[in-house]
């Protein structure tokens, strides 16, 4: 048995409750949500909280609303949630896509979308999707509420806009008509961390033309969306030269690191070839959806 | 799951259509198990116990400078703090390895591998215990690591094992087997030759139960309770009282319930050396368990051979001879755990299934900056290493000849007439008939629908492999003669007792780890004397309680204690023989056996069952001369000879050829282990067997950087298969029954994982030849086979 170094605990009642604690327990008091990012790090003595604060009471932040244009996702909803909502699987496939591939069973009924996106591990998946999604996110703090775009948001490696005194509440979606997304992944073992993976939505115009476009990559040293491929696809009909193009794009915009998962040049290899896969499935379930709209 | 059985009558069963005692019966373990009432190391809590906890190593390779536990002994609830000065007053600084080496317990001298054992806290709870860990300050004065085993020779090369007296190098042993001047001369005359390197790399048996003792020093009388995460209880017994001056008559060592073994818990741990000798210097129970972190990165961990094969045939792919040079990286303490002649195990079986005109190997094995071990993962002493290398060349060799590899091993096969077949290493293999074999797995897998459908994905540029290994093993270590572990002969006991009532115990010497002995050895008995599995408690795992033996490894519980098992229930038997013959007042020769009971030739109605007759034993009926007033028995049993189970394996795999991602579609899996006790069992090992070969094959490695740190030191780094990663087992069997056991059974736990990393790796190379890949080196990795497929394969060390 790994064992943590000495902390006390706390359950939280309320968000406003869990503000009022992490306020009071000050720099060294952590929330803890599915515990399956933090725990671990405790138990290898990476991370030594004195207070963990448990927010997951916090029922009312487990919840997913389609309202009006966007999607509403509370912080603490988990992995297995998202999963199986019909909401998320017909607006934005990427997410079942990417929650197929997180982890196991086990650690999905546990860890949460706040969980995972304020802990920002370069591997995570849900970042890369909510980037490419252009979720904003919604933080809580003694000061009120502010609204951060992903890429205000998410700061690097581990590190986000949230403040040690604030929570993450929520997370929206804008919903577009017309689009679709995907998300794949390369890992060594199913439940292992990412290889590398590449994320993208893309939103049809009538015409069949591509309006909007997002690329995201994961693991693989790019904290923002591969921008570069928006020059090369909007405004064009989707074609194979095309995506081979963004995808060779999006070799170029990353910066991985060699380690035990696999050199560079496979790594680059993969963000080349996972972008072309992705285009590939968006635009054409995106293609499904517009015939779908429009018979 | 199919399950094919293309049954040939079993003649020692006694019964044409069946296997032995109860054949497919339900476990009796499994009933404590599934309801979470198994009783494991950790499950035991005794009276005032305390914790232990130890320090480890930071770095692989430092001079300890010192060593300062003020505020550690200062900690609340901490009750001692032990370091290796500490034990060298008392003589236990280092202890005997299994290998005739000597191990640090705690270091003295020099840190010699990245978590080696620098100091010991006892305290009243195990959150006491590591919290003090972090308050001894320890001072290292760091020395260049010897990592990469290549390297350990070279003259400049730090000397890692300066404890021992006159060492200059690095060197453990060079062994040899076979002829090398005849090898040589048929290699010389040959048509073809190819040669490879082959890279086993370093694995871990990972348990799920990491390794654990609790130990209970009676300081009143002297006495020593030992309960222990073992294989071995005997031979452990027997270390203590060497290493620790206890005698052994005050010793007693329990191994309860075992959460997976394979290996990893033959070898006598420091911590438990440091869970004694906590309880000694406490006065109280200590109970000490290891987390996971720990066990990947300092228990025995497995293979780590360099293997320089070569193979010579004639043009029409008659196989003449094998050679290897293997380099062997045996980490800093030799510590391996294998009979004391074969310091390569069994390594010298790596003539495989062939009929070869001659065969030499030389394995040299050298020290480095890494955790001891090398013998574990269910390698059945090295064979593992010694199958991959064959059944790898074979297929190099089938792929430069032109043929399919099937048709190249039929052709070679050694022949049924053959046996027994004496090997060019020595070995006398004791029966085999390989040809039925390898065509049921042909035929069980479609073999040529195969082919023609590789044939045709090949030309739309899809990735399909099919890899084949046909394995022979070596297992039931093994005739004393030849075979001992530190001086103890390789023999194993077994003691039966029929209470009055018809019920029996058999008590075995043997250890189960989730084999199934609970079940198998009353079956054994079972069919022997005829009362049902259900009535017959099967007691293992507390030298108290059972006979002396050397323990559960390399496959030897049913080639061992399955044969004393049987042949103390013929003894019982007999003995019921003369026992109701007094009973019904008529010669023991005029008593025929039918299962179960002992009738008069000729007038079947008259006759005594077997618990009429154990009632008779302890009853008032005149008893003859020389038969005790009991129904016991008891046996020791020495082994003529090692049995040789063998089988043939065919794997498919797809691998993508954008990401180099690999998936085993399907395995097919049919093994020979002679007489078949109970199916479901076999086909238990064989399932875990084959996920651990598709593990190896694709996925585990324990690496280490050029610092010597081990990057496989979480289940995070080090990957195990999950049910996700493994097709539907098709199994099958033929059946070859062992001459030389009594019931002809051959051994099976460890075929599988000796089997089917070679299948799944000839898979791999084989969907990767049209990129002329020839050999990829495990674990085939996503990364690695893409850089396979950009012509850059390179060995995983
Ligand atoms: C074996 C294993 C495999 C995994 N594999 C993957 C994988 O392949 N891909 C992947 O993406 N993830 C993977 N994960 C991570 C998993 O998805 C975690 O659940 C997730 O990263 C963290 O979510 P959590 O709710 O468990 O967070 P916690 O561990 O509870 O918290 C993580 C961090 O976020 C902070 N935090 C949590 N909630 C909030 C909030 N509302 N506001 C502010 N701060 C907050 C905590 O203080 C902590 O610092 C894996 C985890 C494990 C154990």
């Amino acid at each position: 048995m790994q064992i943590p170094a000495p902390f006390d605990y706390v359950r939280a009642s309320s968000v406003d409750n869990a503000l009022a604690l992490l306020d009071r327990h000050g720099a060294e008091s952590r929330v803890v949500a599915g515990g399956h990012s933090l725990l671990p790090m405790m138990k290898l003595r990476l991370a030594r909280p004195d207070w963990l604060i448990d927010i997951n009471d916090l029922f009312e932040l487990d919840y997913l609303l389609v309202d009006g244009p966007v999607l509403r996702i509370g912080a603490m909803t988990r992995h297995t949630t998202l999963l199986e909502s019909d909401d998320v699987r017909h607006l934005f496939p990427i997410i079942c896509d990417a929650e197929r591939v997180i982890a196991d069973p086990i650690v999905r009924n546990r860890g949460t979308i706040g969980g995972s996106l304020c802990q920002a591990d370069p591997a995570e998946d849900l970042s890369t999707v909510c980037h490419v999604l252009e979720a904003v996110a919604v933080v809580r703090g003694p000061a009120g509420e502010r609204m951060l775009p992903m890429a205000e948001f998410h700061r690097g490696p581990y590190e986000t806009a949230v403040a040690q005194n604030e929570l993450l509440i929520e997370v929206r979606i804008p919903i577009r008509a017309g689009s679709a997304s995907a998300y794949e992944k390369v890992e060594r073992r199913v439940g292992d961390w990412a290889v590398a993976a590449a994320g993208a939505s893309v939103t049809l115009a009538a015409d069949g033309t591509i309006s909007h476009v997002a690329v995201g990559l994961t693991a693989v040293g790019l904290e923002r969306n591969v921008t570069e491929v928006e020059a090369v696809l909007v405004g064009q009909a989707p074609t194979e030269a095309l995506f081979v193009e963004a995808g060779l794009l999006a070799s170029q915009a990353c910066d991985p690191l060699a380690d035990q998962r696999g050199p560079i040049d496979y790594k680059r290899h993969l963000a080349d070839e996972l972008t072309r896969r992705v285009l590939r499935v968006a635009c054409s379930r995106a293609a499904a959806s517009v015939s779908e709209i429009t018979s | 799951m199919t399950i094919l059985e293309d049954r040939p009558s079993n003649p020692a069963a006694g019964d044409h259509d069946r296997p032995i005692g109860h054949g497919r019966m339900q476990r009796k373990e499994d009933p404590r198990f599934v309801r979470g009432k198994g009783h494991y190391v950790d499950d035991i809590v005794l009276p005032g116990m305390l914790h232990g906890a130890i320090l480890r190593a930071p770095v692989a390779h430092a001079r300890l400078v010192s060593i300062d536990t003020t505020a550690a002994l200062a900690h609340p609830g901490v009750h001692a703090v032990i370091t290796g000065t500490d034990l060298q007053a008392l003589g236990l600084a280092w202890a005997p390895t299994l290998s005739m080496d000597v191990q640090a317990v705690l270091v003295t001298d020099k840190v010699r591998f990245q978590g080696q054992e620098v100091a010991f806290v006892v305290a009243d709870d195990r959150y006491a215990a590591r919290d003090a860990l972090e308050l001894i300050q320890v001072e290292y004065d760091v020395l260049p690591p010897v990592v990469d085993a290549r390297k350990a020779m070279d003259p400049g090369a730090p000397v890692i094992r300066d404890d021992l007296e006159g060492r200059t190098d690095n060197h453990i042993f060079d062994w040899e087997a076979g002829n090398k001047a005849e090898t040589d001369a048929v290699f010389a005359s040959a048509d073809v030759v190819v040669k490879q390197e082959i890279v086993y790399p370093r694995v871990h048996p990972a348990p799920m139960e990491t390794c654990g003792a609790v130990a209970d020093f009676d300081p009143i009388d002297g006495r020593l309770i030992l309960y222990e995460t073992t294989q071995a209880p005997h031979a452990h017994r027997t270390l203590f009282a060497m290493v620790s001056g206890i005698p052994e008559h005050k010793i007693r060592v329990v191994s309860p319930d075992i959460g997976g073994g394979f290996g990893n818990k033959v070898g006598i741990y420091p911590g438990y050396i440091l869970a004694v000798v906590g309880s000694i210097v406490t006065g109280k129970p200590v109970k000490w368990v290891e987390d996971r972190s720990e066990n990947l990165m300092s228990t025995s961990f497995a293979r780590d051979y360099i293997m320089q094969g070569e193979i010579a045939a004639t043009r029409d792919g008659k196989i003449l001879a094998l050679r290897t040079n293997v380099l062997a990286d045996h980490g800093a303490f030799n510590a391996t755990a294998q009979p004391t002649k074969y310091p390569a195990g069994f390594f010298h079986i790596f003539t495989g299934s062939y009929d070869l005109a001659a065969a030499h190997c030389t394995v040299t094995g050298v020290y480095t900056n890494k955790a001891p071990g090398g013998v574990a993962y269910a390698c059945s002493f090295r064979v593992t290493e010694a199958v991959y290398l064959v059944e790898r060349m074979v297929d190099i060799l089938a792929r430069k000849l032109e043929m399919d590899p099937a048709e190249l091993r039929l052709k070679n096969f050694i022949k049924k007439e053959q046996f027994p077949y004496p090997n060019k290493t020595g070995w006398e293999y004791d029966s085999g008939d390989y040809e039925p074999t390898m065509r049921l797995s042909m035929k069980m897998a479609g073999y040529d629908e195969l082919r023609r459908e590789q044939k045709e994905k090949r030309e739309r540029g899809e990735l399909m492999g099919i890899g084949i290994s046909f394995f022979t093993e070596t297992v039931g270590a093994g005739p004393r003669k030849d075979m001992d572990i530190l001086g103890l002969g390789m023999a194993d006991g077994a003691e039966l007792r029929i209470h009055p009532t018809g019920k029996a115990v058999v008590r075995i010497s043997v250890q189960s780890q989730g084999q199934g002995h609970e079940t198998t050895f009353a079956q054994i008995v079972a069919e022997e004397i005829g009362i049902p599995p259900e009535d017959i408690d099967v007691v293992h795992g507390d030298t108290d309680q059972t006979p002396f033996g050397l323990g559960t490894y390399g496959s030897r519980s049913t080639p061992v204690s399955g044969a004393a098992v049987a042949l103390v229930a013929r003894k019982v038997r007999e003995k019921a023989r003369f026992i109701a013959a007094a009973m019904l007042e008529t010669r023991p020769e005029d008593l025929e056996w039918e299962k179960g009971r002992w009738f008069v030739k000729g007038d079947p109605s008259v006759g005594k069952t077997m618990a009429e007759i154990a009632m008779g034993a302890h009853g008032t009926v005149a008893l003859p001369e020389g038969i005790d007033g009991n129904l016991d028995a008891e046996v020791t049993y020495d082994p003529p000879n090692l049995t040789f189970p063998f089988g043939a394996y065919i794997c498919v795999v797809d691998i993508d050829p954008g990401t180099g991602h690999v998936k085993v579609r399907r395995f097919i899996a049919v093994d020979d282990c002679g007489t078949r006790i109970n199916p479901m069992i076999i086909e238990g090992q064989i399932h875990g067997g084959l996920t651990d070969g598709v593990g190896m094959a694709l996925m585990e490695i324990i690496e280490f950087d050029a610092e010597g740190n081990c990057l496989g030191g979480s289940l995070m780094d080090y990957l195990i298969p999950t049910a996700m990663e493994v097709p539907d087992w098709e199994t099958g069997f033929t059946v070859t029954p062992s001459p030389h056991h009594p019931i002809g059974a051959k051994g099976v736990g460890e075929s599988a994982t000796v089997g089917s990393p070679p299948a799944v790796v000839n898979a791999v190379v084989d969907a990767l030849a049209p990129f002329g890949v020839v050999h990829m080196d495990m674990p085939c990795t996503p990364s690695r086979v893409w850089e396979a497929m950009q012509g850059r394969t390179r060995p995983p060390v």
